[in-house]
């Protein structure tokens, strides 16, 4: 009863998604202001119909209804509740759901206050995120409902349907399957959630880009309106990234967090046109420069947002062939596919009047910087697009499947990379107007200089590795050139209007907190490049099988095999856990460790959890590989060293500080009288939600 | 002392004698060479092996991290192939004519498969130089709208002239 109330749901929902769609259209060529409205409340019913609905769902999901399939598939009876709902974005057609639960939301927020001005771009982000929540419906609505439930025919087979069959009786398993042993972890928890919202935030930009288009604004309106969209969007995608790969390290079991595996990269794209959308329309805003190019990467990233769904949910990586199979592969396929063309028509379409300001002043000049910026992270793209399909195409073509693997990404994207980071090491001082590489070279010899003695003093005491010690100095000169514009903003500060050193920095960041936040994170992406070159160039591992007492040794630490057992854990689990000790060169004992294998019954998977010790230097990783009780030959145990490898992590913290204050409103300059400071607040206030 | 027997030949006897050492040392020839053979190869040089092979039935796993009962099975085919003295290459052969292409990390340089390291490149390229022209055009536009102003202040300008700039800025962005 409550599957099909659910179920119905989502049908009104979808059918009062198109109405809006077609409301808003007719409103725009009669120019009826009624008929706009009536679009923008069929939109905003829509956040609360799925409300509804996704609450039924999670009802089903926590009471144990096994008849309906999804239940069944993503929950059990031994799962904790907290576990139960999140089963929500666990399984194909909840995601769905969750998906357009999502885009109704930020939708709905976008319009929720009555526009004072721009009310044109109205009908036509009304019409774009409907359609992608009516795309989104539709897929759950026909292909992948998680409402269906199962029967049993005469003949005793087990059939899954919405409605009842004919002489088909309802069928009620006893208990489900439970969710993925593998999702079953925090951070798996919150990555699909995390990644979501930057995939469906970056929607709203769209919307605006495509309402600018087709009304033929060529301002940067746009932009502004959509710029803190775009700022969460990208710290919402960001974030996914670096929890999905925080995820891969505590729990896939391999030791690393990125594998170049296809359902990473399909995250990877949306971010890589993402940032270049980023960082381009900054300057259009000051510029008027890069219109097409900024109107041509949002709409890559609206394609690759749906592109990395479809990747991830249709079974195509797999096999080409399991596409053609599920009904929801040719679907997303012909939806990306208009959406495209549509766009880039558009954009075709108004080319013409997209002409910029032209004030390149010279080839280092801050806006060529920013198109070379866009070209690196374009590349990458290039790279890692090909390299995801190239396997389909072969497949396609011959039959023969082929595996585009972590050698081919990074022998492509290191150059690539390393170049960016020299961008980032340069773009601050373009800031202040270069015209020839002499004024380049001024600005720049302090830093080469101390990222030169850094190179040196760890080609004496560290490595050889030419790639690695590249990839050091690059950090060293960014980091460098970039405390440098601190240290000498701050100064200048103190000199004129006699502030400390905290408190001229403490104006920046309020005066300007765009461009200095925006250093913070180029710092934090420095700590994360350290981490990655640490576990890329110098990882150690060794395996091997041990008796009770026994050690390895690995790089500065020893590791002893003290003791093992197996127990029942929570949620059914047979937990086979080991217990090591762990030493340092001095022979001194460090701490313990508790690798371990748990064994999920009603999933039949094993996972394999490390034990880690995590320190500024490296991380001691130890995986417990396998253990043959009836055997006596001992535990086989997988140690590995990963230097510099927190970086990485605090380098993601400090980023999200750094994304905070970027997206901090500006302080008034603190001479402004009180007065004057409430029309900008009233200015801020204007242009709808989107801000 | 050889004792010589009425009617046998004195050669015959160190023959036989000499036939029996040889027998002797070639028997012992191949003893000598079993105990000099290699011990079991250790995990690691079976994962050094493994590391740059994909399991042929799961999706993108290497070999040397995949859990499966069948990856641990092809793992100990490998130590089996190093301790019969097998090169990478060798190994990594082999596999590729059981299991297809698709254990290698990257496509085998035939045929279609030049398409991978080919397109990249010549994407990149066609970007770089439609960057450079679209600079270059822009260049020439500005110049011929607009008196180039070479006076912008460099950086390394007396402090006074970068404080009033970065006020400046900050005043702009208030």
């Amino acid at each position: 009863m409550l599957a099909e109330i659910g179920y119905g749901i989502l049908v009104v929902a979808f059918v009062t998604a198109m109405y809006s769609v077609a409301a808003a259209i007719y409103g725009h060529r009669r120019r009826s202001a009624g008929a706009v409205e009536s679009a923008r409340r069929a939109m905003l019913l829509l956040w609360p119909l799925i409300t509804l609905s996704a609450a039924t769902l999670i009802y089903l999901l926590i009471s144990n209804h096994f008849e309906v399939s999804f239940v069944y598939e993503v929950t059990s009876r031994s799962m904790p509740t907290y576990l139960k709902i999140t089963a929500w974005w666990g399984g194909q057609a909840g995601s769905l759901v969750f998906w357009s639960w999502l885009m109704a939301a930020f939708a709905s927020l976008v319009t929720l206050r009555k526009w004072d001005r721009d009310r044109e771009f109205l009908p036509w982000v009304i019409v774009v995120t409907s359609v992608t929540t009516a795309f989104f419906l539709g897929l759950v609505v026909f292909f992948e409902n998680p409402f269906a439930r199962y029967w049993q025919t005469a003949a005793g087979d087990v059939i899954v349907s919405m409605f009842a069959p004919s002489h088909a009786a309802a069928f009620y398993p006893a208990d489900g399957r439970g969710l993925n042993p593998l999702l079953r972890h925090p951070g798996m928890i919150i990555h699909p959630p995390m990644l979501y919202l930057g995939f469906v935030s970056f929607v709203i930009p769209y919307a605006f880009a495509m309402a600018a288009l087709i009304t033929g604004r060529s301002d940067d309106r746009w932009i502004r309106l959509t710029r803190r969209w775009t700022l969460w969007a990208w710290l919402f995608l960001s974030f996914g990234l670096v929890l999905g790969s925080r995820w891969a390290y505590d729990v896939l079991g391999w030791g690393g967090f990125w594998g170049w595996d296809p359902v990473e990269i399909a995250a990877l794209m949306p971010w890589l046109t993402g940032t270049a959308f980023l960082h381009s329309v900054m300057i259009q805003e000051k510029r008027g420069l890069l219109k097409h190019w900024n109107m041509l990467l949002i709409i890559l990233t609206y394609a690759l947002v749906i592109f990395g769904t479809f990747l991830t949910r249709s079974g195509v990586l797999s096999s080409v062939h399991a596409f053609a199979q599920s009904a929801i592969g040719p679907a997303f396929f012909a939806f990306i596919g208009v959406t495209l063309i549509t766009s880039i028509a558009l954009l075709i379409h108004r080319w013409p009047e997209l002409r910029g300001e032209t004030e390149l002043r010279s080839m280092l000049s801050r806006e060529a910087l920013f198109l070379l910026n866009n070209l690196l992270f374009m590349s990458i793209l290039v790279v890692c697009f090909w390299g995801v399909i190239f396997p389909l195409i072969s497949e396609l073509v011959t039959g023969q499947k082929v595996t585009v693997g972590p050698p081919f990404y990074n022998r492509a994207t290191a150059p690539l990379f390393a170049s960016l980071m020299l961008l980032m090491g340069i773009a601050p001082l373009s800031a202040w107007g270069i015209s020839a590489v002499r004024t380049l070279g001024r600005l720049l010899w302090k830093s080469a200089i101390v990222a030169l003695l850094v190179t040196a003093a760890l080609f004496a005491g560290y490595t050889r590795n030419v790639m690695a010690l590249v990839g050091f100095f690059l950090v060293a000169l960014v980091l460098s050139i970039t405390f440098q514009e601190f240290w000498r903003a701050a100064q200048a500060r103190m000199r004129s209007q006699g502030e400390n050193f905290f408190s001229a920095l403490w104006t920046l960041f309020g005066r300007d907190p765009r461009r200095y936040g925006g250093y913070i994170i180029h710092i934090s992406m420095m700590l994360m490049a350290v981490g990655i070159l640490g576990i890329s160039f110098f990882q150690m591992q060794t395996q091997a099988t041990l008796s009770v007492d026994d050690s390895i040794s690995l790089g500065d630490y020893s590791v002893k095999y003290e003791s093992i057992a197996q127990f029942r854990g929570p949620d059914s689990r047979q937990v086979t856990r080991a217990v090591l000790g762990v030493y340092d060169s001095q022979d001194a004992f460090v701490g313990k460790l508790y690798p371990r294998i748990d064994f999920y019954a009603d999933a039949e998977q094993n996972m394999t959890i490390p034990g880690e010790f995590a320190s500024l230097k490296d991380d001691l990783y130890v995986l417990l590989i396998d253990w043959r009780p009836a055997s006596a030959t001992g535990a086989t145990f997988k140690v590995i060293i990963n230097p510099l490898v927190n970086w990485l992590w605090i380098g993601s913290l400090l980023f999200l500080v750094g994304i905070l204050i970027a997206a901090w409103p500006r302080r008034e300059a603190a001479s402004a009288p009180a007065r004057a400071r409430r029309p900008a607040r009233a200015d801020r206030s204007q242009p709808s939600a989107a801000d | 002392m050889i004792t010589k027997l009425p009617g046998s030949r004195p050669g015959l006897a160190s023959f036989t004698f000499a036939l029996l050492l040889l027998a002797g040392l070639l028997i012992a020839l191949p003893l000598q060479s079993v105990r000099a053979q290699e011990p079991t190869p250790t995990d690691d040089e079976v994962n050094r092996i493994a590391r740059h092979l994909y399991c042929p039935v799961c999706e993108n796993t290497p070999l040397d991290v995949c859990p499966t009962e069948a990856c641990r099975q092809w793992r100990d085919l490998i130590r089996q192939q190093l301790s019969q003295g097998w090169t990478e290459s060798r190994i990594q052969q082999y596999f590729v004519d059981q299991y297809g292409a698709r254990v290698l990390a990257e496509p085998p340089r035939t045929g279609l498969n030049w398409l991978v390291y080919v397109l990249p490149p010549l994407f990149i390229l066609a970007g770089v130089i439609v960057l450079f022209r679209s600079l270059r055009s822009w260049r020439a536009q500005a110049s011929d709208e607009s008196p180039k102003n070479e006076a912008a202040p460099s950086s390394e300008a007396p402090a006074d002239a970068y404080v009033a700039r970065l006020e400046d800025e900050l005043k702009k962005r208030s």
